[in-house]
């Protein structure tokens, strides 16, 4: 079905009587057809996560001379190699690395990093050069070029980040796919959606709200009653992020033809008294990985699940007056996978022994070869089309 | 006529500046002349009204309390957190001040501040509105000495052989020159040693710890000296760079998003030459005539607390529960006092996906109508009528339990001029209408005008003013 045709059937389907048999048009899974539905989950740890305190490079005595009241001391990690250990807080990312479902990339950056929060979020979410201006995202622009359904790709969050938004389609943003679903239904609106033809749409912010709302219409039922089929038994932790988590791991049981999630854990942006915040979030990041990997495993989709973690940048090397750090360069990338190629500790680990102008690691492997990687091992789409250069094929999956 | 405004143009003016213009307020400005206009304007805000709030037990030291005390000290905080949002709110809906408030809303987000501390944000929404429309460079030295922004970035923590770089950085990407825009890492690096040693006592006034404060050589943007933290902003005034990015800013949140280079350039020079002041750089934007042009009204996106407040005034809704127009904000990606980060939000289209737009969509019937946007076709037949009545019944009885606003109603429609249907549409309807939404209008016929009002709110198009 082409979308001109999708939306029109949607859209008069959608009346106040509505959906099962818009439902019947629509393309949703079926339990022998989920097996092999490859996806990828991608979590961005904002405000810049302090890499080396997350993965520590334990017997290095640069980071301990540098870091003095706050390097973590080996009692209170979980080893890796002689070299690197996990922070103590990532225990549930220990057990997966034990099982060879992680992979750490170190060094992963940018030629000329931007230390700007802002900035270089945008610079990951789009992925630009450091002085490029993009407006759409790397997801949105994988969307134009090879999906049919703004739903292809969701966010589960309060809002859509630049990184899901493309030039012909948006990704989905969706915290509750029950409220979103209901506003649908209000037969004013509906006849609004009637009325309107994409084609009639201007590119100002009129046009923009009138393709929102089209594309909410597209997508709010088709998620609602998909995301039915499943609600999952597994227990997950109390935290908000978990609970975004879990929503998405409703949407892949339930067969959800659904290619990208995003989602993100906020809080990373301390400069003081680094330690306890840092440690507290990555405890909520570490225990709502382990119950979404449980819970994908015991319904047999970790193996098509891809979960990817970055942050926008690492953190200098030495520490500031406050017991915190500020704003660094290259981090280590997390992939989580039940389908890795090469788990475990990817390429060399920092050197701290030649850091940058700043005091910040350099980077060795860039950051979107991670994402070329992804679209063209993973999502099988030509990723040339879509980050416009040819970047390295990390082969990590 | 260059001296006189269409009403679509007064709407513009004042939907810009405030929060939209009723009915009978249109009527008695509309004899005036522009300029007339804008004096008004500026003589209404003359005055400043500051929030303020009985913090009783707040004010006492933490030290002398007790363990359980402390524990309720984080519970009184909280609930101080709610009131203030909400005071602010209601002082927005009310005020005859309302240039100097949109402008302080403005401020708020320049220079947001992320606090769980009441008293240190009604603080700094007190200093920014008493400069709101006076002179940035006052405004701009207040608030980088005020509780809330040392604590929130930091420098009380930035001390010598310790520097931290947070406010440094942030005071040039974001507050006056702009991200990028001239100065390097090696500027903030040396910009955070002069500000070493700003702190604040308990009683929340500003010190200058000489101990902690780094007294050897700095270069800040080409300048060398024993510079303090006050050199440094003044350095950082100095540059033009500032003047043209706060005029860009501004433009971009009172004009249209998208700049017009030449514009720019107008204002930065009378910025930069009225030393910063803020009333004149906005006599000068409301005064010019492209402020008025057709491609300028109509085309900017509500902001949330645009939405809410816009709403809310011409109705004089009363929120029987104020938790609700916290619900509202936070739903909505937009709470008074919590921005998302420093760089405040981010505004225009971002404030819309698919859930927040629908919920904007459905806001005004929600908090005017028990939730119920009536909808009748010609072309229904009996069942689908029915089912929409029973639909509209389970939304009315949902809606007043949870909502619970009090609209003015009859406030409202009796000071209404005219109620045809195309000069309510003018009145209540910036943009120029969609071709879906004149073919549903045309469709309808206004006999009921609070249905009509409801519906007309509830079109995509209200979003923009």
């Amino acid at each position: 079905m082409d979308r001109r045709n999708f939306l029109k059937q949607s859209v008069f389907a959608s009346g106040i009587s509505l959906v099962p048999s818009f439902l019947k048009g629509m393309e949703f899974l079926s339990p022998n057809q989920l097996s092999g539905y490859k996806n990828v989950i991608i979590i961005q740890l904002s405000g810049g996560n302090d890499g080396l305190n997350s993965i520590i490079p334990i017997s290095n005595d640069i980071y301990h001379r540098l870091r003095p009241s706050i390097a973590k001391k080996e009692g209170q990690t979980l080893k890796i190699t002689n070299d690197l250990a996990f922070n103590d807080k990532l225990k549930e990312l220990k057990g997966l690395y034990d099982q060879g479902e992680v992979s750490i990339i170190n060094n992963v950056g940018y030629p000329n990093p931007n230390r700007s929060h802002f900035r270089s979020t945008d610079i990951w979410q789009t992925a630009s050069d450091t002085n490029q201006y993009l407006s759409t995202g790397w997801v949105g622009r994988y969307l134009d070029a090879n999906c049919q359904h703004p739903y292809q790709a969701i966010e589960v969050d309060n809002s859509l980040s630049l990184a899901m938004k493309g030039n012909k389609m948006n990704g989905i943003a969706v915290s509750d796919p029950n409220q979103l679903y209901r506003t649908t239904r209000e037969p004013f609106f509906n006849d609004l959606v009637n009325n309107t033809h994409k084609d009639m749409l201007d590119e100002d912010n009129q046009g923009y709200l009138y393709k929102t709302m089209l594309e909410t219409y597209s997508s709010a039922s088709y998620i609602y009653e998909t995301s039915k089929i499943y609600t999952t038994d597994t227990a997950y932790p109390q935290s908000a992020f978990a609970r975004n988590l879990k929503t998405i791991a409703d949407f892949i049981v339930s067969g959800l033809k659904t290619r990208v999630f995003y989602s993100s854990l906020g809080g990373f942006d301390s400069h003081v008294n680094q330690l306890n915040s840092q440690d507290r979030l990555l405890g909520i990041y570490s225990e709502a990985i382990g119950a979404l990997v449980k819970d994908l495993k015991k319904n047999n989709r970790f193996k098509d699940t891809l979960i990817l973690t970055f942050s926008e940048f690492g953190r200098r090397v030495k520490q500031n007056g406050s017991r915190g750090t500020d704003h660094g360069a290259a981090n280590n990338v997390i992939a989580i996978g039940g389908s890795l190629k090469k788990p475990g500790i990817y390429n060399e680990i920092p050197n701290l022994s030649d850091l940058d102008d700043n005091g910040d690691i350099k980077f060795s492997v860039d950051f979107r070869s991670v994402y070329a990687t992804i679209l063209n091992n993973w999502l099988e789409v030509n990723d040339q089309e879509i980050l416009n250069t040819n970047f390295k094929n990390l082969g990590f999956i | 006529m260059s001296t006189s405004l269409s009403d679509k143009q007064i709407q513009h003016l004042y939907w810009r500046t405030g929060f939209g213009i009723s009915s009978s307020e249109l009527k008695s400005v509309r004899k005036f002349s522009k300029k007339q206009m804008i004096d008004r304007l500026f003589l209404e805000s003359l005055e400043e009204t500051p929030l303020s709030l009985d913090f009783g037990a707040l004010l006492k030291n933490p030290r002398d309390l007790s363990r359980e005390e402390r524990k309720e000290l984080r519970q009184v905080r909280n609930k101080k957190m709610l009131e203030l949002n909400v005071l602010w709110i209601k002082q927005l809906a009310e005020t005859k001040q309302t240039l100097r408030e949109k402008m302080t809303l403005f401020f708020h987000d320049h220079f947001a501040v992320r606090l769980k501390t009441p008293r240190a944000s009604l603080h700094l929404n007190n200093v920014i509105r008493k400069h709101a429309l006076g002179d940035f460079r006052d405004m701009l030295m207040e608030v980088s000495k005020s509780p809330a922004m040392l604590s929130f970035l930091n420098n009380r923590q930035n001390r010598k052989n310790s520097p931290n770089e947070n406010f440094a950085r942030e005071v040039m990407e974001l507050f006056t020159l702009g991200r990028d825009n001239g100065y390097t890492e090696k500027d903030i690096k040396e910009a955070a040693r002069a500000f070493t040693g700003w702190n604040f006592n308990k009683n929340g006034s500003f010190v200058f710890r000489k101990n902690h404060h780094d007294f050897d050589s700095k270069t800040v943007l080409g300048k060398t000296g024993n510079l303090t933290g006050e050199d440094v902003i003044k350095i950082l005034l100095e540059q033009k760079q500032t003047a043209k990015y706060i005029s860009e800013k501004i433009y971009k949140y009172f004009v249209n998003e998208k700049i017009n280079p030449e514009h720019i350039e107008e204002l930065t020079d009378t910025f930069y030459n009225a030393d910063y002041n803020l009333e004149i750089l906005m006599r000068k934007i409301l005064m010019s005539t492209w402020f008025y042009e057709f491609q300028n009204i109509g085309v900017k996106i509500k902001s949330p607390i645009e939405l809410i407040v816009g709403l809310s005034k011409p109705f004089q809704v009363v929120y029987k529960d104020p938790k609700v127009l916290l619900y509202l904000q936070r739903k909505l990606n937009q709470t008074l006092f919590l921005p998302p980060n420093v760089a405040g939000w981010p505004g225009g289209r971002s404030w819309i996906d698919n859930s927040t737009l629908m919920l904007r969509l459905k806001l005004a019937s929600v908090t005017l109508n028990s939730g119920v946007i009536e909808q009748y076709d010609d072309t229904d037949d009996q069942t689908t009528m029915m089912n929409k009545q029973k639909f509209y019944k389970k939304m009315k009885t949902q809606i007043e339990k949870r909502v619970k606003a009090t609209p003015n109603w009859e406030n409202f429609l009796t000071s209404l001029e005219q109620k045809d249907k195309k000069e309510l549409i003018d009145f209540i309807i910036q943009p120029t209408l969609s071709n879906s939404a004149s073919t549903m209008i045309a469709k309808i016929d206004p006999i009921n005008t609070k249905s009509f009002i409801i519906e007309l709110m509830s079109l995509p198009e209200y979003q923009l003013c």
